[in-house]
């Protein structure tokens, strides 16, 4: 499949903001999914209803949410723009703040269910044998479950490539900025004579989301075993 | 055979499982100490408490004159400040690790001056060299009970804790592993607390025997 320049800058575009996105929420997904599999505190309820929210939440929301608070007069975007003297409006970074908080959901199930097949007698072992608490994390802990992080990496980077209404309304469908894959066709339907264009990033598309989706399942089955899956 | 000539393990708890307590009293003298008992009274529960896994409601433990536990004066240890080779029933070996690995776990965590012994010697004294680069899954019953000894060992432990260890071995090994604790136990002077439900096997292997 033959693409244009400009729909080759769509794909590198799309693959930046994703990349991005999914590199720089993965800590925080770890961090909730453990939270969530681990923690025993109050409000963890609460918690697991906050990250699941954008799963729920018309995509136009979440876009209208970040809109309000990274405006320049907004509550972040004010002081983003005060203290370092950048935006995320009408950004590449906004796009990928977007993507990120979209992807966050799903990220965090599949880190969550792989840090829950990780057999609590096995770190008990490592305490025996002379591993603290932070020696068993990384040693045990940690290698048990990467595989799902991995997992969940690879689902949320296929997330972030679909993303499409937060990201325009939180940053608009500029061609060269903000203009991803999927705001790419978006816009390529609205110009007559355009169904080749559409069809060849479709295409793109469906290859990109099938191939991420094989991926991340072959990675949790190669951890769990028997019944461990993401999908 | 060198015994250590002081009390090992002295053990006077009160264990919580569910809504059920349990009083457990042990005072071993030094080679292997076997508890012995029907299923269900907290065998296991014990070594649990004495390896740092499970708080007892009360009482006191301690391990040839080292306290690891005391509830009247606010000492608990945590489990890698014990020092104990735990030989689970379950095993629990690494399945990310390969065996050498696994057995060096403890030994990479152990102070220097605690790694009295090499991997080499471990494996050649319980037969499992040829086994140093295969996964845990692809062992047999008793290749992995020698690699979770050897773990144990090599950790670096001032006890060892063996919970059932014949039970998952066919009537031929459990010759030999009987024949291997009497020989850890002569050849590293390390007192052993066991579990076991079958009366006759280790009745044969312990210096002392405590009924729970």
């Amino acid at each position: 499949m033959l693409l244009s320049a400009q729909e080759w800058g769509v794909v590198a575009l799309s693959a930046k903001v994703s990349g991005v996105a999914i590199l720089g929420v993965l800590p925080l997904a770890f961090a909730l999914a453990f939270a969530l599999a681990r923690g025993r505190f109050r409000g963890r309820v609460l918690l697991d209803a906050l990250v699941h929210l954008p799963l729920v939440l018309p995509p136009v929301v979440i876009g209208w949410m970040l809109l309000v608070a990274f405006a320049p007069a907004g509550p972040i975007g004010a002081w983003l723009w005060r203290l370092f003297g950048v935006t995320l409006l009408f950004r590449w970074t906004g796009a990928a703040l977007a993507a990120a908080i979209m992807a966050l959901p799903l990220m965090v199930r599949a880190i969550r269910l792989s840090l829950e097949a990780v057999d609590p007698r096995l770190e008990q072992a490592a305490r025996t044998l002379g591993a603290g608490p932070w020696a068993t994390f990384w040693r045990v802990t940690l290698p048990l479950c990467a595989p799902g992080i991995v997992a969940g990496a690879v689902l949320g980077f296929a997330r972030s490539l679909g993303e499409f209404g937060a990201t325009i309304t939180f940053v608009s469908n500029i061609p060269g900025e903000t203009q991803t894959l999927p705001l790419a066709i978006y816009a390529a339907l609205q110009v007559p004579g355009s169904d080749a264009t559409v069809l060849r990033l479709a295409g793109v598309a469906v290859l990109l989301s099938v191939l991420a989706l094989v991926a991340s399942e072959l990675l949790a089955r190669r951890q769990g075993g028997k019944g461990a899956h993401v999908l | 055979m060198s015994f250590d000539p002081a009390p090992s393990f002295d053990i006077d708890v009160v264990l919580a499982r569910g809504q059920l307590e349990f009083p457990v009293r042990v005072a071993g003298g030094g080679g292997i100490t076997a508890l012995v008992g029907p299923s269900g009274q907290g065998k296991t529960s014990t070594l649990d408490a004495v390896a740092g896994l499970l708080r007892p409601l009360s009482g006191h433990i301690a391990v040839g004159g080292t306290v690891l536990f005391d509830a009247a004066r606010g000492i608990d240890l945590p489990p890698e400040r014990r020092a104990a080779g735990y030989v689970f029933q379950d095993l629990r070996l690494f399945p990310h690790l390969s065996v050498a690995d696994n057995l060096l776990f403890g030994w990479r965590q152990a102070a220097p001056e605690r790694r009295t012994l090499a991997l080499d010697e471990v494996a050649g004294f319980l037969d499992i060299a040829p086994l140093l680069a295969r996964r845990p899954h692809t062992l047999s019953g008793g290749e992995a009970q020698r690699v979770a000894i050897g773990r144990a060992l090599l950790s670096g432990p001032r006890f060892l804790l063996m919970d059932e260890p014949l039970t998952a071995l066919d009537p031929a090994r459990r010759e030999g592993v009987i024949a291997l604790i009497a020989r850890i136990r002569d050849a590293f002077a390390l007192p052993v607390l066991l579990v076991s439900h079958q009366q006759d096997e280790v009745a044969r292997l312990a210096d002392a025997v405590v009924e729970i």
